[in-house]
């Protein structure tokens, strides 16, 4: 067995967030995978994040990790508030109904 | 450092796995539930190569908010049209076992880490994982986050502030005909007018004027 190095917490890191990725693709039905595939991928943003900061001896990695979980936390509030507003107002939360703005 | 391998392919394959699990499954509620699991791994990492802090914090606000009000919101809008019956509430819960299992493996995990915490030295070599052997993780985060990013830190707290009074104001309904105190009113009443004292006669008793 050879000892963890940087490079196995970069590739936890990148898998996870290829799995957020290929999320947002596999469940475009359901928007609220979606929104938990964005957390994924923060996710894996956090640990390359922590796993930088612990092996170079730099401390601020893990202070940006912490913005980056405020910004999770809003994003995720925002998020669902949105869908349960639309939810009200349409009566299904169907991301391919969602087509009011032409865009 | 062979428990420091063994224990990192642990938990990052829980983490990798219940990450598929989320992207896969058909059940939002199952979804979701992996979701937790995946986030109490990725804490359980951090906590395992010296970032305590960020783990703690990993659990308490991931876990304990984000995912929970993901939770809330699954439950609470009828996603019944796609195809999932876990909505209708039924005798038998067909999502008990999932959620049996996930938390089998949560509590697993955190054996495992408070095991760990014990023999934590013996696990990881502190020269290459502690940025500074003589404080603790919070110690260190404290001294730099409320010195050198205080800035960036008022601005995260006045990121919440908006996301809190931004779902207020998009989840909010005035509703009609709902009956409530005037606190003005309620506070500006005064003796003279609310009072009435009354002389009783005897064995007449008196008339309450409603």
């Amino acid at each position: 067995m050879t000892s963890i190095e940087l490079g196995h917490y970069l590739t936890l890191g990148g898998v996870i967030f290829l799995l957020g990725v290929v999320g947002i693709f596999l469940n475009r039905k359901n928007v609220i995978v979606i929104l938990m595939s964005v957390e994924l991928i923060l996710l894996a943003v956090n640990i390359n994040l922590v796993a930088f900061s612990i092996y170079s001896n730099d401390i601020t990695g893990q202070i940006f990790t912490f913005f980056i979980l405020t910004v999770a936390a809003a994003e995720a509030a925002i998020g669902l508030a949105i869908i349960v507003s639309y939810y009200r107002n349409k009566g299904s939360i169907r991301v391919q109904e969602i087509n009011e703005m032409k865009g | 450092m062979l428990a420091h391998t063994f224990f990192f392919y642990f938990f990052s394959i829980i983490s990798v796995g219940s990450a598929i699990m989320v992207i896969t499954s058909r059940n939002t509620v199952h979804a979701v539930f992996f979701l937790i699991l995946d986030f109490i791994s990725v804490g359980c990492l951090f906590i395992m190569i010296g970032a305590e802090f960020l783990g703690m914090i990993m659990l308490i606000v991931y876990v304990g908010a984000v995912a929970v009000l993901f939770l809330f919101v699954v439950m609470m809008l009828n996603v019944a049209e796609q195809k999932q019956s876990w909505f209708r509430g039924k005798e038998k819960s067909a999502h008990i076992p999932v959620g049996l299992i996930v938390s089998i493996i949560i509590l697993a995990e955190v054996l495992v880490v408070v095991g760990g915490w014990k023999y934590k030295s013996n696990f990881i070599k502190t020269e290459v994982l502690a940025v500074d052997a003589n404080f603790t993780n919070t110690h260190m985060l404290g001294n730099v986050l409320y010195t050198q990013y205080i800035h960036l830190f008022q601005v995260a707290g006045v990121i919440l502030l908006l996301a809190m009074i931004g779902a207020i104001v998009l989840t909010y309904t005035k509703r009609q005909g709902v009956k409530t105190q005037s606190y003005f009113t309620q506070l500006s009443r005064e003796k003279k007018t609310s009072i009435k004292l009354v002389e009783v006669d005897f064995n007449k008793g008196v008339k309450i004027d409603d």
